[in-house]
């Protein structure tokens, strides 16, 4: 088990360390992109993808960093897209709102709210079409869920017996906009949810281990007996909604409830519980992931500029 | 008695005038309570006035349609998009409702419904975030649709919008909401079917929208360099067009550039060089250009170029004139409104 544990908190580490190098080198004016940064969410993302098999198919939103990296989408590749370049993995034409990676069946990220938890249920149908087992995790955010689409998309799933794991990271917020502007405090998703049929589970913690063994057991579920299931997760993000700053300035949240999640931080928690202070072995494992993220964005410096003849092939015209 | 403003303040003061003046208006949209207040547009306003600004869910269709419900009830209602993409959402309520409530009703009930778009450009937005879609809700019947380019037209467009008993479509290029105008201190009204020349001239006509009129002001310099006297027209007013003062205008010239701040293909320059045709036969060289007809890349380095900048406008004039020149015109990064912008928005 503590082997484990080892196993996932590196992968937390990494996704934070990532994003916490995309937040610091922004200001160097060379990532000219929107980028919703995961940080404080990573847990979610690393426990389910660890439940997944490569052949599983993935979809996200615009905050999807941490997806793309837990199923092991191309790192490389990713900052080359933030950069523009063309080795990036949508060639530079998406941005961080476009990431993809088609051989780990990131199917798709696209910044308009909702978009792809249709185009996921799509995609799930067609494996069942065809016979196949593989699942489809399609994560969103509790805005999303106020989309019409979003039952639209359940509903169907329900119908069809579509293996599909919905996976919602309730972070209480659109944009600057608190939950409680949006969403009487009665309002349930999991009952909603439910009432489509769609077996439905809430966590108030994106506790790392609970993640990962409650979605360990709802894959199965979806496997065995190809039916969606939803999972709703309290979390959190530290810095602004789109952009590498803090915006706590802005005031919008209560303090006392940023810093209840700041606290509930699940790096420093697996860190204490898996290393001694100053453990040698968790400085090792930084300066490894130091390096990898050195040599992506060294990677991404030296990426080409997309040629504008590509374009062109890439408009239909007739 | 004159102060110089923002486009987006003039937008935020419009707002507060009609909301202080209004019984029966509701404001309304993702973000107008945000203390970031829809780019410093609605900033506040939703203290100032209880029960008349309210923040949405993320449900564009269904709060659109909650918005004709309280049209129908005699509310004026303002509706807000930060983006043109996100009222995509809701093209039902809009176009097959919204546009046609007057008309099925018989003429019994006016729907006063102002609806806001922001077009985004620039900083790797992408193909989701940086459209220019006016052309498809300019082709609706029942749809006023106005792109103002300063802070004068803004806030006297956006008091006459709200205050017109029909549904009008905003446009607000995000590029020209920190640009500064002379307004009057005092509270005025603009047309909302009317365009305006900005500058006569002889030589050529040019005609443009929204903040592609900042880009058209900006060729014109270099084209008064050269001599050339080219008379600037600001359309305002995507629907109805203000064919007259355009027609008037190329009877002179002879000669026309219409620069769109979409793509051309059924965009709003092919409607102007149709009318043109349709009204003075094969008489006027016609030009039109406009954003390129693709989705628009994330990178900078291939997204360059795919908008009417102020360079593609004067060679165009001068290919146009023919006119031989070598004047290089100097550009700094064109992804960025100005120097100052560090992204991300
Ligand atoms: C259809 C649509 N409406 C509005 C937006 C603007 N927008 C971008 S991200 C976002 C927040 C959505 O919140 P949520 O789904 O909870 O995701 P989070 O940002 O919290 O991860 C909004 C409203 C959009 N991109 N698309």
């Amino acid at each position: 088990m503590k082997k484990n544990i080892l196993k996932l908190f590196k992968k937390m580490l990494r996704i934070r360390m990532i994003e916490e190098r995309i937040s610091s080198n922004y200001k160097l004016q060379m990532m000219r992109c929107p980028v919703h940064l995961s940080i404080g969410q990573e847990s979610i993302a690393v426990a389910i993808c660890e439940n997944l098999k490569d052949q599983d198919l993935l979809v996200t939103a615009h905050r999807s960093h941490a997806h793309y990296l837990g199923k092991g989408g191309n790192l490389k590749k990713m900052i080359a897209e933030l950069h523009g370049k063309e080795n990036g993995v949508a060639g530079g034409l998406g941005g961080s709102m476009h990431l993809l990676d088609l051989k780990k069946n990131i199917m798709a990220a696209v910044p308009i709210v909702g978009s792809t938890i249709a185009i996921g249920v799509g995609l799930a149908w067609a494996n069942k079409l065809q016979g196949k087992k593989d699942i489809t995790v399609i994560f969103f955010g509790d805005g999303a869920t106020e989309e019409g689409i979003f039952l639209e998309s359940l509903d169907f799933a329900s119908l069809h017996n579509l293996r599909i794991l919905f996976v919602c990271e309730d972070n209480k917020f659109s944009v600057n906009t608190p939950i409680n502007q949006r969403q009487n405090p009665k309002r349930n998703l999991c009952k909603l949810s439910e009432g489509i049929g769609i077996k439905s589970y809430k966590l108030k913690d994106h506790d790392l281990m609970k993640v990962f063994l409650k979605s360990k057991k709802i894959i199965n579920y979806i496997k065995n007996v190809s039916r969606p299931s939803l999972l709703d997760i309290d979390t959190y993000r530290y810095l602004e909604h789109c952009g590498p700053n803090s915006d706590d300035y802005l005031n919008y949240r209560n303090p006392k409830e940023v810093k209840k999640w700041k606290k509930n931080c699940q790096i420093e928690k697996y860190q204490n519980l898996l290393f001694k202070q100053k453990s040698t072995k968790l400085n090792d494992i930084k300066k490894s992931i130091n390096k990898e993220i050195d040599n992506a964005f060294k990677y991404a410096y030296a990426g080409k500029k997309p040629k504008k003849i590509i374009l062109e092939n890439l408009i239909i015209k007739k | 008695m004159k102060k110089i403003i923002s486009y987006g303040r003039s937008i935020y003061e419009a707002l507060d005038y009609c909301l202080n003046k209004e019984k029966k208006i509701i404001l309304m949209g993702l973000g107008v309570n945000d203390p970031k207040g829809v780019f410093n547009t609605t900033t506040n306003l939703f203290k100032k006035y209880k029960n008349k600004v309210f923040d949405m869910p993320v449900a564009e269709n269904g709060f659109t349609g909650i918005g004709l419900g309280l049209a129908i009830m005699k509310y004026k209602v303002v509706i807000t998009h930060q983006r043109v993409e996100f009222s995509l959402l809701s093209f039902e309520q809009i176009v097959n409702q919204i546009a046609k409530w007057f008309f099925m009703s018989s003429g019994k009930v006016n729907v006063p419904i102002v609806i806001r778009l922001i077009i985004g450009k620039g900083w790797g937005q992408g193909p989701q975030h940086s459209q220019s879609l006016e052309s498809i809700f300019a082709h609706i019947p029942g749809l006023k649709v106005v792109a103002p380019s300063n802070a004068f037209d803004a806030k006297g467009m956006m008091i006459s919008a709200i205050q017109d008993p029909n549904p009008v479509i905003f446009f607000e290029h995000r590029w020209l909401h920190e640009i500064k105008g002379v307004i009057p201190k005092k509270i005025f009204k603009s047309n909302l079917n009317k365009a305006n020349i900005i500058k006569k001239g002889n030589d050529i006509t040019i005609v443009s929208y929204s903040y592609s009129v900042i880009e058209m002001i900006k060729a014109n310099k270099f084209l008064e360099k050269l001599k050339i006297k080219a008379e600037l027209i600001d359309l305002r007013s995507l629907k109805p067009i203000d064919i007259k003062t355009i027609l008037k205008s190329v009877k002179k010239t002879k000669k026309i550039l219409v620069v769109d701040n979409g793509m051309t293909t059924c965009g709003i320059s092919a409607e102007i060089i149709s009318l043109i045709v349709e009204n003075l036969g094969k008489k006027i060289v016609c030009k039109r250009i406009g954003v390129k007809n693709s989705p628009i890349p994330s990178s900078r380095f291939v997204a360059e170029g795919f908008y009417p900048e102020h360079d593609i406008i004067f060679k165009e004039v001068l290919k146009i004139l023919k006119i031989k020149n070598k004047l290089k015109l100097k550009k700094l990064f064109t992804d960025v409104p100005d120097k100052q912008f560090r992204g991300p928005f």
